[in-house]
C-alpha cells in the first residue's frame, strides 16, 4: 500500500510539473509575442539590397546563417515620425506577407528627382519615398512608387549578428536627391 | 535581510501576473477580437453618424479571408496616424468601376492591382476613399468589424 501511495504521488508530481511547465511556456510566449509587437524585435536581412550596410558580403556556402540580423524598434509607430535616412521595414504593397528594407528617402511633401527617367515625382500625403543602399540590385520606390506610411512595421537601430558587425545603423542623409517643397 | 528577500520575492510573483494579464490584454486586442468605436457619415446608413460600438476582428485579413462586401479597417494612406472603417468592393484582378458624385457623375472603370483593394464607403457622397486615393495596399489592412455591439441597443445584430 505504501507503494501505491507513493506511485501516485510521483504521479501527481509529474502532472504538476508539466502543468506547471505548459503554464510557463506558454506566459513567456505571451510576452515574447507583446515585447516584439510593442516594443522592438530581430529580423534577419536577406539579399544585397542594403550593401554595403546589410549583408555586405554574399556567402552562399554559409547560407541564412551569414545574414545580418538586426535590432527593428517599434516605438517610432506612436506617431510616424520619421527622419530622412532611416532605415524601415515594410509589408510589400505588392504582397503583404513579405517585408522589405530600406532606407528612407524623401518624406511627405518632398520633390525626389529620379536619374533614370528624369522625372521628378512629389511624394503625397501619408507616403514616404524608399530605396536601396545598393541601387544595382534593390526592388524599391524607383519601381513600385511610393509606399503609405501605414505599411511600415518598424525602424531598423543597430545590427546584432554577426558578432564582429556589431554596430550602430547610421542615418544616411542624401541631401542631393530630395528637396522640400 | 530575510525580509528583503521575501518581499523581493512578492514584488517579483506581483510583477510576473501584471505582465501576464497586460500580455493577454495586448494579444486579445490585436489577434483576436476587441470592441472598436466608429463614427462619421461615409458609412451610412449602415453605420451611425455619431457612433456605434462594433465587434472588429483580426483573424480573417491574417489568413486572407477577406473578400468582396466585407467591411474592414484600414490605416488611411493619407494619414497613417487614422484607421477609417470602409467596404472591400474589389479585390486583387477585379475589374471595378465607380462614379465620383460631385464629378460631373462620370463613370470610371479600374483593374484593382496585385496586392491591393478597392474600398468605398457606403454613403458615397459623403466619404473620402479609394475613388479619392486609389487602390490601397491590402497590408493596410488591420481588422474586419462583424459584430455591432450593445451600443446602440435596438441594432445589435451580425453585420453582413
Amino acid at each position: 500500500m505504501c507503494r501505491c501511495i507513493l506511485g501516485e504521488i510521483s504521479n501527481m508530481a509529474a502532472h504538476n510539473f508539466l502543468w506547471s511547465l505548459t503554464k510557463n511556456c506558454f506566459t513567456f510566449g505571451l510576452i515574447g509575442l507583446t515585447v516584439s509587437d510593442r516594443y522592438a524585435s530581430i529580423v534577419p536581412v536577406r539579399g544585397s539590397s542594403m550593401s554595403p550596410t546589410f549583408n555586405p558580403t554574399t556567402d552562399s556556402f554559409m547560407g541564412s546563417l551569414s545574414d545580418d540580423h538586426v535590432l527593428m524598434e517599434k516605438f517610432c509607430l506612436q506617431k510616424y515620425k520619421f527622419s530622412h535616412g532611416d532605415v524601415i521595414v515594410f509589408c510589400s504593397p505588392s504582397n503583404h506577407k513579405e517585408k522589405h528594407v530600406k532606407r528612407i528617402i524623401g518624406l511627405p511633401g518632398d520633390w525626389i528627382g529620379t536619374p533614370m527617367t528624369n522625372d521628378v515625382v512629389k511624394v503625397p500625403n501619408g507616403h514616404c519615398w524608399v530605396e536601396g543602399d545598393n541601387p544595382s540590385s534593390s526592388l524599391d520606390s524607383r519601381s513600385f512608387g511610393p509606399i503609405p506610411l501605414g505599411l511600415v512595421k518598424g525602424r531598423v537601430t543597430h545590427i546584432l549578428w554577426p558578432p564582429q558587425r556589431v554596430r550602430h545603423v547610421e542615418r544616411k542623409n542624401h541631401q542631393n536627391r530630395h528637396s522640400p517643397s | 535581510m530575510r525580509r528583503w528577500g521575501l518581499l523581493a520575492k512578492e514584488a517579483l510573483t506581483q510583477t510576473l501576473t501584471f505582465a501576464r494579464f497586460f500580455c493577454l490584454f495586448h494579444v486579445t486586442n490585436h489577434y483576436l477580437w476587441s470592441p472598436t468605436l466608429v463614427f462619421g457619415p461615409s458609412m451610412l446608413p449602415t453605420l451611425n453618424l455619431t457612433g456605434d460600438v462594433i465587434l472588429a476582428e483580426y483573424v480573417s485579413h491574417r489568413v486572407g479571408r477577406l473578400g468582396p462586401g466585407d467591411i474592414v479597417f484600414v490605416r488611411s494612406p493619407v494619414d497613417p496616424n487614422k484607421i477609417v472603417t470602409k467596404r472591400i468592393v474589389g479585390v486583387e484582378g477585379d475589374r471595378v468601376t465607380y462614379f465620383k458624385p460631385r464629378n460631373g457623375d462620370s463613370c470610371h472603370t479600374v483593374v484593382v492591382p496585385k496586392g491591393h483593394v478597392w474600398i468605398q464607403g457606403d454613403n458615397l457622397y459623403a466619404s473620402r476613399d479609394s475613388r479619392q486615393f486609389g487602390p490601397v495596399p491590402y497590408g493596410l489592412i488591420e481588422g474586419k468589424a462583424f459584430f455591432r455591439q450593445v451600443w446602440p441597443p435596438n441594432s445589435f445584430g451580425s453585420l453582413g
